[in-house]
């Protein structure tokens, strides 16, 4: 796939989890494109444009990171924390979902700049309708951020 | 039991204002709506300052951007410049489609960027949206820590 225009990365290591979340999203035509990470590292090679993601470019980012907090090598907290303090990648709307019932996380989540931050439900027809409303919310409802101070489209048309 | 989410919409437009409460009431969350009508007010009512001394700290805040005394994006620039406030998640409503408004916004750190619609159908259903998925979807961080 091209990864040069990535409406969601889905940053999440279990197979489960990323089935529904992406069949819920592309039963409701929601994301024409998902990248998915399987683990910190990866999901960081992609926003940095990094290592074998080197070809993207950060004018190129996702519309929207699903940020799962519990990652293999480097950790949902760690990620958030790295895009978050960076001038490059701090606009991109990331949504922390995790089936942690903390309180500790949520606080930490939104204190190092979380957009949002979703509890997973166990069920799966809650998890379909969850994605769902997601996806409408991000990708439809939500205007995202734009680089270069303009839109791509517009970039290209000049 | 788990406590009434608190919202405070910062809005100059009592026109608008209205109809956010209207489009609030008749949805399925039950919310305690408040609202400030500048951007002066707005710090006060967040801080628990002056006449706002006994404020309930809100547990989300819808922001507009033009708004007398202090602009949305100074306000919006104060919350989450604070160590405590800048939990409180931060939806930007406006009227204006800028890039240069949506992309300060997201550096300033909001939590997303709506744009309010002309139309009253869809400025209804724009309400309901945000509601939907702040108080049905979205944990919040419910005036703990």
């Amino acid at each position: 796939m091209n990864d040069s225009e990535v409406d969601i990365l889905l940053v999440e290591d279990s197979p489960e989890d990323v089935d529904l979340t992406l069949h819920a999203l592309h039963r409701e035509k929601l994301a024409n494109s998902v990248f998915v990470a399987r683990d910190g590292e990866e999901a960081l090679d992609f926003l940095f444009c990094l290592g074998s993601f080197a070809h993207r470019s950060f004018e190129d980012p996702p519309k929207l990171v699903l940020l799962d907090l519990k990652l293999p090598k480097v950790d949902g907290m760690q990620v958030l924390k790295q895009i978050k303090s960076d001038a490059r990648t701090k606009s991109i709307p990331v949504v922390l979902m995790t089936s942690s019932k903390e309180e500790r996380d949520l606080v930490t989540g939104y204190d190092l700049g979380a957009n949002s931050y979703i509890q997973k439900p166990v069920d799966f027809a809650e998890f379909r309708k969850m994605v769902q409303l997601l996806g409408l919310y991000w990708l439809v409802i939500n205007q995202p951020p734009v680089t270069d101070g303009a839109p791509k489209a517009a970039r290209q048309a000049q | 039991m788990k406590p009434v989410p608190e919202l405070l919409i910062v809005d100059d437009n009592p026109a608008d204002l209205g109809l956010a409460r209207e489009a609030l009431s008749g949805g399925s969350h039950h919310t305690q709506i408040n609202s400030v009508e500048d951007g002066e007010e707005a710090l006060a009512f967040l801080n628990r300052t002056g006449v706002h001394a006994s404020a309930i700290r809100p547990d989300l805040v819808i922001l507009d951007l033009n708004l007398p005394k202090k602009n949305g994006l100074a306000v919006l620039a104060a919350v989450k410049t604070d160590s405590d406030l800048r939990r409180i998640p931060v939806v930007i409503f406006s009227a204006s489609r800028l890039s240069q408004d949506i992309a300060r916004s997201y550096e300033l750190g909001a939590n997303c960027y709506v744009s309010k619609p002309g139309n009253l159908n869809e400025y209804f259903a724009a309400v309901r949206s945000i509601e939907e998925f702040w108080f049905g979807l979205a944990s919040l961080s419910l005036r703990g820590g």
